[in-house]
């Protein structure tokens, strides 16, 4: 028989089973849902979007390394944050980016986002975005020139093609003059991403598929990206710039720009999003709006970064506002209101 | 089908290893070990000592106030009585009995000429003099509830939800004891004056659905039987009060609050022994289960049998265990020893040997927010953590901590594998200590005032 004084025991608190699902396997799925939009930009861009995809998620794994190993931090580049934040700072880049700047990128969205907030979960901004934020600022040149598939020259391997400077579907829509955009990539070429634009924000197709993977993995919710793109969606619907036609303007604006990258990926950061759902659902709406406001009277031709970090600033306020209603309290709630 | 509940969890019900095996009968045990607390409220006083003759049924513990008493669940000689380890750790005054293995009945024990024809009152004195208490595990007295809840209470529910994975003691009652699990219900309807009974039990129980309903179409029971969506934490008393009803249990409230009252399968059984046989609580069934037992079986077994036993009737324990746990995986207590007796609210005994804890070094929240889906209370228990791992009692009150049930579901389901529950544990307490200290400084100045002014 067993011999149970000699079991070695411990006794913890309940609950004694945890589900499967943990930090690390939350992230594994955020990479393999940007896995698709990585193949294509690679596809359409050459080999440079892996290599600098790869350079930007590997130069985030080390900042974080390196950080925590000087201020002897418990390590934690195991549960693979580092590289989703990398991937999507290279995914809000063009792909023409020197490997040293994206480095520099990644320092910022790793050092002074991250770890100095005191680490994954902590952070109140989206690092990814900031990265790129303090990128654009600091060598505006390099972040905004852009490859321009439609000349026809963009080969599948190497970087031989023409670059253009500021002509992206964004400046057309900032101006309202859709027929010039139209006459240069259709709304198929938008929903497609065979356009100019950052290295994985052009294929709404792909972003989506990322996104249904997502939802059905459960990492995500259908609210904030409903949220977001409803509200842009809506807000260009109703009112299109220059007098194009409703339909038009809202397709391009939808799958123009960094909004498929942006309500899926971004906005959904759990750190710098509401834990609750109808948090979530008004951080969307503010996201949408803020996005509007930007490529419609803002200086800048998109406004998916931008809108996303105020939005992030305001998840402490929307917490706090959105709580859940206490149990059992609905019920005496609305006798007193019926008392009154 | 019911209406739902706020939150909960999926965890895998890890059911199949037991719920086909029929309640079988344990060997008796060469002693038992009794302690004096089995129940919510204090310890019952022994009524005996070393060297008396007790038989079973035979009174041993009274209680004082909140309570129930405690009875011999075996014959034979007491050889102890003094403090020994119990299930809530630490140690309790215990009665240790050596069984004679005659199970000789007290006189005590007797069984009213007709029990249809008891008043209310007398059935109540039944079960009080029976030692029922909540069988599922909360073991709050069965007789205070009831006395309590007489003229408020609309909507008797009996609680057969058995959401904790491995357990499926209720589940084969429920096959093997129908008669009692009805005749049980059907003197709770007359007691608290309601028409019908409602029996809500998880749709996994299809079986025991089936074998109810038989049972109440023969004898024409006032009972229904409603069957739950499975869903953890389902058998939380205001969750099915909440699913069954739609309305939901006060803060700081009782079912009673909103005309309910829940009694668990067993406790209804006990009910039925009480009123028809005069027959306290003295035995108990419990799923012993978990990937560390050789045979996993549900036994029954006399009160204070401890665990030890129960694992030898299973074949013994595999090599590796490490971690004994009374009660379900979700609400249950870890044992550092196999000594412990089974008490009135041991549903289960699981033993672990393979990677069921999934703790990580350093476990950082990401945010995700999945706790807040996941509380059935309506709590934010990521923000609870904040607040008590920094001694923040204010803000806990605000986050109503004492709301917490402690169900487990939101640390189940946190991907950064955070000590949730635990934590609240230790807020709650915080949250007592300060509200205690509050109460001793006004006492105090109050009596300073009153020095002052004479």
């Amino acid at each position: 028989m067993t011999d149970y004084k000699n079991l070695k025991l411990i006794a913890t608190s309940s609950p004694h089973i945890r589900s499967a699902e943990n930090t690390r396997s939350i992230m594994l799925d955020v990479i393999i849902a940007m896995l698709p939009a990585l193949a294509y930009a690679t596809w359409q861009f050459g080999l440079k979007a892996l290599t600098l995809t790869a350079v930007s998620a590997a130069a985030c794994v080390f900042w974080e390394w390196l950080y925590r190993t000087l201020l002897k931090k418990p390590q934690s580049i195991g549960d693979l944050s580092a590289v989703v934040t990398g991937m999507l700072l290279a995914f809000v880049c063009p792909v023409t980016t020197p490997y040293w700047v994206i480095v520099i990128g990644a320092f910022f969205s790793i050092v002074l986002v991250k770890q100095l907030f005191g680490g994954i979960g902590k952070n109140f901004l989206n690092p990814a975005l900031v990265g790129r934020a303090c990128l654009l600022a600091s060598y505006v040149g390099y972040m905004t020139t852009w490859l321009d598939p439609a000349a026809g020259k963009a080969p599948l391997m190497g970087l031989v093609a023409d670059t253009m400077t500021g002509a992206t579907p964004m400046s057309y829509l900032k101006t309202g003059d859709l027929a010039a955009l139209a006459e240069k990539y259709s709304v198929l070429d938008m929903f497609l991403g065979k356009t100019g634009g950052s290295l994985g924000e052009v294929s709404a197709l792909m972003l989506i598929a990322g996104g249904v993977w997502l939802l059905y993995r459960k990492v995500i919710s259908w609210h904030i990206p409903a949220a977001y793109i409803g509200t842009v969606a809506v807000l260009s619907l109703l009112f299109p710039k220059g007098g194009a036609d409703n339909l038009q303007f809202m397709l391009y604006s939808v799958f123009g720009g960094g909004l498929m990258l942006g309500a899926i990926f971004m906005a959904t950061d759990y750190a710098t999003s509401p834990v609750t759902k109808k948090g979530q659902l008004i951080y969307g709406i503010g996201c949408g709006l803020f996005t509007v406001f930007i490529r419609y009277f803002g200086s800048y031709n998109e406004g998916v970064c931008y809108s996303i970090m105020v939005m992030n600033l305001f998840v402490p306020l929307i917490d706090k506002y959105t709580k859940p209603v206490r149990f059992g309290t609905v019920k005496s709630a609305k006798k007193e209101a019926a008392a009154k | 089908m019911a209406q739902a509940f706020f939150g909960g969890v999926h965890p895998n019900d890890m059911k199949a290893a037991t719920n086909e095996k029929a309640i079988e009968q344990l060997a008796p045990p060469a002693k038992v070990v009794i302690p004096m607390s089995m129940h919510f409220g204090a310890p019952c006083t022994p009524l005996v000592k070393v060297g008396d003759y007790v038989k079973v049924g035979q009174k041993i513990g009274e209680f004082h106030g909140l309570g129930a008493p405690i009875h011999a669940s075996v014959s034979g000689k007491v050889i102890a009585v003094e403090p020994r380890p119990y299930n809530m750790g630490g140690n309790m005054m215990a009665v240790v009995i050596e069984n004679d293995g005659k199970d000789e009945l007290s006189e005590e024990v007797k069984a009213p000429e007709n029990p249809d024809s008891l008043t209310v009152d007398e059935m109540v004195e039944a079960v009080k003099n029976a030692g029922i208490v909540g069988m599922g595990g909360a073991t709050f007295p069965t007789h205070v509830k009831i006395s309590g809840g007489i003229g408020k209470v609309d909507t008797v529910i009996i609680n057969g939800a058995e959401c904790e994975p491995y357990i499926t003691g209720d589940h084969r009652t429920m096959l093997e004891r129908p008669e009692e699990i009805i005749g049980g219900a059907t003197y709770l309807a007359k007691m608290f004056g309601v028409d019908k009974v409602i029996i809500g039990v998880e749709d996994n129980k299809q079986n025991g659905i089936d074998v109810m309903n038989k049972v109440i179409a023969e004898k024409h029971a006032p009972v229904v039987v409603e069957p739950l969506h499975c869903r953890y934490p389902q058998g939380g008393e205001k969750q099915l009060c909440q699913a069954i009803t739609g309305k939901q249990v006060p803060p700081g409230g009782l079912p009673s609050n909103i005309g309910c009252a829940v009694f668990n399968i067993n406790t209804t059984c006990a009910i039925f022994r009480a009123i028809t046989q005069g027959m306290p609580v003295v035995r108990k069934i419990v799923t012993v289960s978990g990937s560390g037992v050789i045979e996993p079986k549900n036994l029954e077994c006399p009160i204070g049998t401890p665990v030890s036993n129960l694992f030898d009737a299973c074949g013994g324990l595999k090599e590796g265990t490490y971690k004994l746990i009374m009660g379900g995986p979700m609400m249950g207590m870890a044992q550092y020893t196999t000594d412990v007796p089974v008490g009135k609210g041991t549903g289960a005994m699981l033993a672990f040997c393979e990677k069921e804890e999934q703790t990580v070094e350093n476990p950082q929240c990401i945010r995700c927010g999945k706790c807040v889906e996941a509380c059935p209370m309506h709590l934010e228990p990521l923000f609870m953590y904040q607040y008590a791992s920094k001694g923040m009692v204010d803000e806990l009150n605000e986050a109503h901590i004492m709301d917490c049930m402690e169900c487990g579901a939101c640390a189940y389901i946190c991907p950064a594998r955070m000590h949730l529950t635990h934590m609240f544990k230790t807020g709650k307490q915080l949250v007592k200590n300060k509200a205690a200290a509050d109460k001793a400084a006004a006492e105090a100045k109050k009596a300073a005032q009153e020095k002052k002014e004479a």
